[in-house]
């Protein structure tokens, strides 16, 4: 398949856009006109094709310029990547998944040729060709979790499986929500979730640890959750906090529309055959507000969710303060028609706006 | 995201396997080979994996867990050892009886509820009869990582001490065998208080022998976190009993030889399950009435659920009395 | 003197207890401060279990209030030092040394406990075997998540990072690994904008 790849910045100047084949592919978490935690759960086996679920670990325009992104956070800051000295192993299965995966699923981007133990894999956008020994982390140039995330959209935090617990023992994590992997690392799944308000009294967590420790080989699950960014800073950490905290400020009703986007993690879930651990991807996608009202449904919903969201979900999501100027530009879009179950854009059902 | 989310299969994911080998050790133990049907490599697996086999036998499905006990990281076999019980439900005795080699069979995916912690400084397996099976995979994957790790390994007799030769041939000063039949004992209390910290230790093996790890290490002052144990529980017969499903409403009746599980599965009903065994917990199932008294055989429940009343594991668990309805 | 009651807060914030006696060939208790008076009523609920206790003492600014006391408990070893640091030579030893059994009690500030639970955990003992119970200050080691650096004895919420100067509004959230609680730069948003300091737990 090819993909046209953006040369684009998630910082500074942020030329960072979506194109119309991605702004109809993207990942939409609503699938009714409110929001509330739920353990949303499914089997991560497909998805419609040309979708963001279809392919294992998907691929699209941004690839390159996001893997540009994560080099520059990991130079400024390397404990953006960690890995405990048990997680190893786990790093190694980590890396196998992620090769087998994009060599099959994009045969012209990606190849991997194995001899026994003596791998030859070729990335083709990034220009990366390495020869190594499986398994030896000495015939790479760093740890094997490390060298496969450098060449892999998203984050991917890696859970360690004890006494009935996950434990999040491993992680490249540079396109977070406002987490910290230095800080966390080490933490069982309740202690990781703590700051999440609500969701611990509504049991949401010991349902999904339960479902969690569950996932068995050969059997993976997705699920997708959401938060806001001013900006398509892909940056959001803890650590630069005191730098980007700045631009959530300076939004005008003029500027809303290309800088507020939506930012939804397609979270997948796969059990690691060796190490027997948990690998959980965290893929980040970027919308701006300007482009995804361009879908009808989805401008009348994101209007809807907003304006009846909890107010402790806006303030834990960190745009509280920006709710009134958020509402005020997305009820443009907002003409009361009912909207369609579902998450699809349905463009040819859904009516257009009536204003 | 997808119009209708898929639901997860109950069970780990099935191979299509040919039993490439079946080896019979002593009059007790058979070691059956497979080879998959495509003649692709097993998926790797981590050491305490164990597979669920698929056993037709004419018109009733039997599945039993069983340890792997191969190496890890030859992916070309999985091989498990059957231990024959005569006294059991059928599954050993089906398999010594009617598996030969060229069958073709299903098995499913590893799955892992008895694994190595990777932290140890140090892994000392106690293992009872055909309790050496996990230890077999284990000693194999940390042989090739370079771990520290020490077996004990309780046998009747020397003829049914299955892979005590082998094991001490390739490894004599880590293995150390102990006959009833010579009057050996494992010196337990003396091996675990001289254990430098950072020590893990792996029982697998009869009841009896698992609980005397756990006391005798709790009673030294071991952490719980660091003694693991593994034990299928076999589905005991019973007295048959009636329940009520009231999801799928339906009224069934459980026989005497069957799990309330099996019973389910047979009357078409989809229930949840994994390792079959007790111990998963992904069969739990909620009581919406009962009348009559539980029989809990689980190691999933606590002391406070299962006086409850309001769960049941339908895997290896049973009732007596008039009414039970299930929430499934 | 009576223990302060923590408020209930998120589950990454730890919960201290009550040392209770504990099977086990051998115990290694570490306090600081008015951490003493909870060794001594541990001594006192069972009179077998100092006689094979190493205590590691740091009285901090309570001189010599309990180290009499604690000597004439009977430990089989005690040592009275002046600061963590200078006693962790001597923990690592005795950790190194130790078989499966032993028995670790902590007692003191927090910032006591996650150190020492540090030390213990880097050797194999999970930190829910390990007992803890808070007495004394009530001040907190706090990780300024911007800098990495670790500001000692934290009394307000918002305080200054004893690092990089910025000021950070204190979080519940802990990181055991760090022995740490997280602090984050409060300001962000409006710079200059900093709330007076209050006194934690006021």
């Amino acid at each position: 398949m090819t993909i046209q790849f953006n040369e684009e910045t998630f910082r500074d100047d942020y030329s960072f856009r979506n194109s119309d084949w991605a702004i109809k592919r993207f990942p939409f978490p609503f699938h009714e006109d409110s929001y509330m935690y739920s353990v949303n759960m499914e089997q991560h086996r497909g998805g419609p094709a040309g979708s963001v679920y279809e392919k294992r670990f998907d691929v699209d325009e941004h690839y390159v310029s996001e893997m540009r992104d994560r080099a520059l956070v990991l130079d400024d800051d390397p404990l953006r990547c960690q890995s405990l000295p048990h997680m190893t192993l786990a790093g190694w299965d980590t890396l196998e998944l992620i090769m087998v995966s994009k060599s099959e699923d994009y045969p012209d981007l990606f190849e991997l040729h194995r001899d026994g133990d003596q791998w030859h894999w070729i990335n083709r956008p990034m220009g990366i060709e390495q020869k190594f020994t499986f398994l030896d982390e000495t015939t790479l140039p760093c740890g094997p979790l490390e060298y496969i995330t450098r060449q892999a959209q998203g984050d991917f935090a890696v859970l360690d499986q004890r006494d009935e617990m996950l434990w999040m023992d491993a992680g490249m994590i540079t396109t977070q929500a406002d987490w910290s992997l230095d800080f966390d690392i080490g933490m069982n799944f309740f202690e990781w979730h703590a700051p999440v308000p609500l969701a611990h009294e509504m049991g949401i967590f010991k349902r999904a640890l339960k479902f969690l420790l569950n996932i068995q080989q050969g059997a993976p699950a997705r699920r997708l959750n959401w938060t806001m960014t001013v900006n398509p800073l892909l940056d959001t950490s803890p650590e630069n906090y005191h730098k980007w905290g700045i631009q959530k400020t300076q939004m005008t009703p003029e500027t809303i529309g290309a800088k507020q986007h939506l930012r939804v993690e397609l979270q997948t879930f796969y059990r690691l055959p060796r190490s027997n651990a948990l690998l959980f991807p965290i893929r980040c996608y970027l919308i701006a507000f300007q482009d995804l009202t361009t879908i009808p449904k989805w401008g009348r919903r994101l209007h809807r969710v907003i304006r009846d969201l909890p107010e402790e979900l806006a303030t834990y999501k960190g745009f509280i303060d920006n709710r009134p100027m958020m509402l005020d530009y997305l009820s443009q879009f907002d003409d009361g028609q009912p909207t369609s179950p579902g998450i699809w854009p349905d463009l040819a059902s859904e009516p257009a706006l009536k204003k | 995201m997808s119009a209708a989310p898929q639901k997860a299969k109950a069970g780990a994911e099935k191979i299509d396997v040919l039993v490439s080998a079946v080896v019979p050790l002593n009059d007790l133990v058979t070691r059956f080979e497979f080879k998959r049907t495509d003649g692709q490599d097993f998926p790797p697996f981590s050491a305490g994996a164990h597979t669920v086999v698929e056993m037709q036998d004419e018109d009733r499905t039997r599945l039993n867990p069983y340890s792997l006990m191969s190496d890890p990281a030859d992916t070309s076999t999985y091989a498990i050892s059957v231990r024959r019980d005569d006294q059991g439900r059928g599954g050993s005795l089906f398999m010594h009886q009617n598996v030969s080699q060229g069958d073709p069979m299903v098995i499913t995916y590893p799955v892992n509820l008895f694994a190595l912690d990777l932290r140890a400084r140090k892994h000392i397996f106690f293992a009872g009869g055909i309790g050496i099976t996990p230890f077999m995979a284990m000693i194999a994957q940390l042989e090739r990582s370079n771990g520290h790790w020490e077996l004990h390994y309780a046998a009747r007799s020397p003829e049914l001490a299955s892979y005590a030769t082998e094991l001490k041939a390739k490894h004599p000063a880590n293995v150390h065998v102990y006959y009833d039949s010579e009057k050996q004992a494992i010196d337990l209390g003396h091996l675990l208080e001289g254990q430098p910290l950072g020590t893990h230790a792996y029982v697998c093996g009869p009841a009896g022998m698992i609980q005397w790890v756990h006391t005798t290490a709790a009673e030294l002052g071991w952490p719980e976190d660091n003694v693991h144990s593994e034990e299928f529980l076999a589905p005991q017969p019973g007295k048959p009993f009636q329940v009520r499903l009231c999801k799928s409403d339906i009224t069934i009746d459980v026989g005497e030889n069957e799990s309330l599980l099996e019973a389910m599965e047979r009357c078409g009903v989809e229930a949840p399950f994994l390792c079959r065994g007790g111990a998963c917990g992904q069969c739990e199932t909620d009581v919406v009435e009962h009348s009559g008294t539980f029989d809990h055989r689980d190691h999933w429940l606590d002391e406070a659920e299962h006086a409850s009343g309001e769960k049941i594991m339908p895997c290896v668990s049973r009732f007596l009395g008039e009414t039970l309805v299930l929430d499934r | 003197m009576s223990k302060f009651q923590f408020p209930e807060s998120i589950l990454s914030r730890p919960v201290y207890g009550t040392l209770a006696p504990r099977p086990g060939k051998s115990h290694l208790m570490i306090a600081d401060a008015e951490g003493a008076e909870a060794l001594l009523e541990l001594a006192d609920r069972d009179e077998n279990l100092m006689a094979n206790s190493h205590i590691i003492y740091l009285p901090k600014d309570t001189g010599d209030t309990y180290v009499d006391r604690l000597r004439a408990a009977g430990p089989n070893q005690l040592y009275v030092g002046p600061s963590f640091a200078a006693a962790t030579q001597r923990i690592r030893h005795v950790l190194g040394q130790a078989h499966m059994g032993l028995q670790v009690y902590l007692t003191g500030t927090e910032g006591l406990i996650g150190q020492a639970m540090n030390e213990a955990t880097a050797v194999g003992i999970p930190h829910t075997a390990i007992q803890t119970e808070h007495r004394g200050s009530v001040a907190r080691r706090m990780q300024c998540v911007h800098c990495k650096g670790i500001t000692e004895d934290v009394t307000t919420d918002p305080f200054v990072c004893g690092h990089c100067g910025l000021n950070l509004f204190v979080r519940d959230h802990y990181s055991r690994r760090l022995a740490a609680f997280q602090g984050v730069c409060i300001d962000a948003e409006d710079p200059g904008n900093v709330p007076e300091p209050q006194e934690l737990y006021s």
